[in-house]
């Protein structure tokens, strides 16, 4: 008898052993609780915002703008629902005090937050984006990526990616301080204290168009922000800001 | 009710009913009232005691000066006044003052006057820029002597809101201010009625609702509790506005 080749009896297919959850620390603590804070107030301040804008729904550019100027926008009536106001029937009174109120938690989160994170570097490690990451050709891979709902794994998906810093440090940077400062600066006041105020913006109903335009834009950021936590997966992205721990998706899952 | 907006109904209801529910609490007010303390302490402690308002130029005028509030005080006195041109209008300074005094428009209109070109903003928004013309506040209290257990001035208007008369009050920081003024002019021209002819407040730090219109009485007071609601203001005791406009 030549030897043949014995052939096995087939055996149950064994699945290749799991790779070993990995559990990275991704969110420290001044990051959570900034962003829960956020989360409270940004949402106040958007709901009693358009209860005020309800009181007087023209923006106007320039120094001055009533109802016999040229305004940009203009509603008739009160334009914002009942459902997306703060409070829910007309209350310009009451919307001024909370809109005032959450104001401080704002800026004051807003300004203890930014300097954490310059002196942790946190800004400089984790936000600044890189030479190599602001080339064009990379930033239109990644929205390629993005379109395609493929998210990074292992250590990239540690990191922020390209299209994650320009909106973390358009909304930290930009959008959130511009909101405070054109806030400041429809508060005849502020604008005595501080009359260089006027001068930045160009006149307090510039400001006053800019803060409408900031806060459009930042609840695009606050809807697109949701939609890709949803997309990524709800439940480990919103327990790591809870509890600053992320299960890193293994290289080569197909998420 | 179609389902998209069942849903948003539904799910800003749960919040939004507790931020009603929240809005009605005396505790939750006090809290948001106390964060509107903290502001006027703030802007007071940034802001030198004689910090101007910006003044701007002919230029910047607003084509149109939008009138609010009362535009043509209904009662048959301010009509009979109106008929002769104010000429018999008076403004009374009286209260915690050492001289009271009623002063005849046309003696208030003879006075020392200020011209400034700045801007006025309303509570809900708007902003309109006019020149007014008027006589410093300061110099009127200095002239009637005012005590020094005075803490406010308080500004009686020929106004009514139905039946209550439109008031205003401001502290002594705003009113020894060189801006702060009684105006009897508007634009290089007497004010005109819907503006607060003959006689009104510019307080050039704060809102719209503070610049009292047809002034007839000017009170010294140590406070305001005593006064129609207690809140120094038309507005603040009927619509919950706050004393101070600063914002």
């Amino acid at each position: 008898m030549d030897d043949a080749p014995v052939i096995d009896e087939p055996i149950e297919a064994e699945p290749p052993p799991a790779p070993p959850r990995r559990i990275a620390y991704r969110h420290r603590l001044p990051t959570r609780l900034w962003h829960w804070v956020n989360a409270l107030t940004v949402f106040v301040m958007l709901m009693s915002g358009l209860m005020i804008f309800n009181a007087h729904p023209h923006l106007y550019w320039g120094k001055f703008g009533a109802n016999f100027d040229h305004g940009w926008l203009s509603f008739h009536g009160r334009p914002m629902p009942g459902w997306a106001t703060i409070p829910s029937t007309y209350n310009l009174a009451a919307a001024r005090r909370w809109h005032f109120a959450f104001a401080w938690l704002l800026s004051i989160s807003l300004l203890i937050f930014l300097l954490a994170s310059l002196i942790n570097r946190h800004a400089q490690r984790d936000l600044a984006p890189s030479r190599d990451e602001v080339r064009p050709s990379h930033i239109w891979h990644d929205i390629q990526e993005h379109a395609r709902l493929r998210f990074p794994t292992g250590d990239a998906a540690l990191r922020y990616n390209i299209l994650q810093k320009l909106s973390y440090v358009a909304v930290i940077f930009v959008l959130l301080p511009l909101m405070v400062l054109t806030g400041l600066t429809m508060s005849p006041a502020m604008d005595a204290a501080w009359p260089w105020l006027l001068d930045l913006f160009g006149g307090r109903q510039s400001a006053r168009s800019i803060h409408f335009i900031c806060a459009a834009l930042l609840l695009g950021f606050i809807l697109v922000h949701l939609i890709m936590v949803l997309l990524a997966g709800p439940i480990n992205e919103i327990g790591s800001m809870i509890t600053g721990r992320f299960r890193v998706p293994p290289d080569g899952s197909a998420s | 009710m179609d389902r998209r907006r069942f849903i948003a109904t539904g799910a800003s209801g749960l919040l939004l009913g507790g931020c009603d529910r929240l809005n009605n609490s005396p505790g939750f007010r006090g809290l948001l009232r106390s964060a509107e303390k903290l502001t006027m302490a703030s802007q007071r402690l940034i802001s030198p005691r004689d910090a101007l308002a910006r003044e701007y130029g002919e230029a910047d005028l607003s084509p149109i000066f939008r009138s609010n509030g009362t535009a043509r005080p209904g009662t048959a006195e301010y009509a009979r006044h109106a008929a002769e041109q104010f000429a018999n209008w008076r403004l009374t300074i009286d209260g915690l003052v050492a001289r009271p005094l009623s002063i005849p428009l046309r003696t208030l209109r003879s006075l020392p006057h200020r011209v400034q070109i700045t801007r006025h903003d309303c509570v809900e928004g708007w902003s309109a820029i006019g020149k007014w013309h008027g006589v410093q506040l300061w110099r009127l209290l200095q002239h009637a002597g005012l005590s020094s257990r005075a803490n406010y001035i308080v500004f009686h208007c020929a106004d009514r809101f139905g039946d209550k008369p439109y008031y205003e009050s401001i502290d002594l920081v705003d009113a020894f201010h060189p801006q702060t003024l009684i105006a009897w002019g508007m634009n290089g021209h007497l004010l005109p009625i819907p503006n607060g002819a003959p006689l009104r407040l510019r307080v050039e730090r704060q809102l719209g609702y503070k610049q009292a219109k047809y002034i007839q009485r000017i009170e010294a007071v140590d406070n305001l509790a005593g006064i129609y609601g207690g809140k120094g203001g038309y507005w603040e005791d009927n619509a919950d506005y706050e004393w101070y406009a600063g914002i």
